[in-house]
């Protein structure tokens, strides 16, 4: 895709103005890094609060008579259950139990249910939403919405200045309500493994709210590229490299996006090849993987202490707060015990790997206020 | 001082060439995180990998801008890698290779010529 054709978000010209480097991601000329790069950025976000421009993603309400129960049916999990002012992390499935996309879905009001996307996947996502839910929900697409995110130790005090009521979400929860003067939809949540919050707002008001925030001191804004190096080391994965449609929730290790509801009711697409994997019936499990010498990156092989290949690195790169190379990967079942050593293979040359604990940093999250 | 439009530079002394790259390409790369350099007594060709450069996001190769046999590489870059973030065109050298041929270094840009390539970019 050339330049000309790439679409911009509400705050392109703010991304140019601050320096950053600018590339195409999911169709549109998005932040790679700003000046500070992406090693400064990510320790930032760690130690202060970093500022992120998700405008790219895929932010939609589900609207109809029963939105919740009807979006039970292309995922597993339980929104009949989901409260007002709560949201879920999910996976939009096909019938044969692999992901389409990852997303969040949550209740900020009594509107439906708000639903946030991967940008790369948004086109699709919809589309299959609606030939799968016809006559049961209405998308609307909201594409007239920025979206931000504000994340790190620091995200919490600085909302409090602006969005006091915002600020005292605990994790995971949403709400739509006034705030830096206009209709926001606020969640506590992020990509990063820090506190932090997404932040909602009218296209047009965008750029006001993201310079109002950059103010602070303590705020700074973080390219995609430490977006990926943060979510990395919080072990959450990355639609495309981590996950795809051929890719089980249980071999992905995101089980917990199953409900237990859901796993006996069995009601989901592909819930028998779900259910047989729950029973232990699976090929393949995503691991941590601590690496030494060179980053083992995307689609280097993973191979066991004798040096047969028995998997494939699906992200890795440096970590910025370990100081060490960090992967996440699929190995069969009997090597993804933390401890196990394994190798991978880079450039030819086969180098230590052990299996990890994921996050490989561990998540700050504010459960409760 | 001689330099390649992959942005590797070149100083020659005697028949050794010393080979890193220049202070564009490492702010380009932002922070090095790691450097693979070539093993002493590898015989490397122009135009070929010499050596890999990681950042946080990606892994570049670094090409040799000489043929030559490789005398020493620098060590100093395994513990400390920003070296080439901080020196990238003195202490953060990759690479001294034996070279047969002066000639080839010759042919390479100077800094002039190179300082007009990078105002293209």
């Amino acid at each position: 895709m050339s330049d000309e054709t790439l679409k911009h978000t509400p705050l392109y010209a703010a991304h140019l103005e601050a320096g950053a480097r600018m590339v195409p991601f999911a169709g549109y000329a998005m932040p790679v890094q700003y000046r500070d790069g992406v090693l400064k950025e990510h320790l930032w976000t760690r130690e202060h609060a970093g500022l992120f421009d998700v405008s790219h993603m895929g932010q939609a309400r589900l609207r109809g008579v029963s939105p919740l129960s009807a979006f039970e049916e292309v995922t597993p999990g339980d929104f009949i259950g989901l409260k007002p002012g709560k949201q879920r992390y999910s996976v939009l499935l096909n019938k044969k139990g692999g992901i389409i996309d990852d997303l969040m879905a949550g209740r900020p009001d009594d509107d439906g249910l708000f639903v946030v996307v991967n940008g790369a996947c948004k086109e699709n996502d919809f589309k299959v939403i609606d030939a799968e839910l016809a006559g049961q929900v209405r998308i609307d697409r909201l594409e007239d919405r920025a979206l931000m995110a504000l994340q790190g130790p620091k995200a919490a005090q600085v909302l409090a200045i602006h969005a006091p009521d915002a600020a005292k979400l605990a994790f995971m929860e949403t709400a739509a309500l006034q705030a830096f003067g206009v209709d926001a939809i606020i969640s506590r949540s992020g990509y990063t493994g820090e506190d932090g919050y997404e932040i909602s707002v009218p296209g047009e008001a965008a750029l006001r709210i993201w310079n109002t925030l950059l103010a602070d001191e303590r705020v700074r804004p973080i390219g995609l590229g430490a977006r990926d190096s943060l979510r990395l080391e919080a072990g959450l994965p990355l639609y495309g490299h981590d996950l795809d449609e051929t890719v089980s929730p249980i071999e992905a290790g995101l089980g917990f996006a199953v409900s237990k509801k859901r796993r006996d009711a069995r009601d989901f697409p592909g819930a028998s090849r779900i259910a047989a994997e729950l029973a232990g019936d699976v090929t393949r499990k995503a691991v941590g993987l601590k690496v030494e010498g060179a980053p083992a990156r995307e689609g280097a092989e993973i191979a066991d202490a004798e040096g047969k290949v028995v998997g494939v690195v699906t992200s890795g790169g440096f970590s910025p707060t370990l100081g060490y190379p960090i992967a996440l990967g699929f190995v069969p079942p009997a090597l993804a015990a933390a401890g196990t050593e394994l190798k991978v293979i880079v450039r030819g040359r086969a180098q230590a790997a052990q299996v990890v604990a994921t996050p490989f940093v561990a998540h700050r999250y504010v459960r409760k206020v | 001082m001689r330099f390649t439009k992959d942005h590797e530079w070149v100083s020659l002394d005697g028949d050794v060439a010393t080979i890193g790259i220049t202070a564009y390409a490492a702010e380009q790369l932002g922070d090095v995180v790691f450097v693979e350099t070539p093993e002493v007594g590898k015989s490397v060709t122009a135009g070929e990998g010499l050596a890999v450069v990681e950042s946080v996001k990606a892994a570049s190769d670094v090409y040799a801008p000489v043929t030559g046999e490789v005398l020493e590489a620098n060590a100093a870059l395994a513990e400390a890698p920003e070296t080439v973030n901080q020196a990238p065109e003195a202490e953060g050298w990759f690479a001294k290779v034996k070279i047969a041929d002066a000639s080839a270094y010759e042919a390479l840009m100077d800094r002039a010529a190179y300082d007009a390539f990078l105002e293209t970019l």
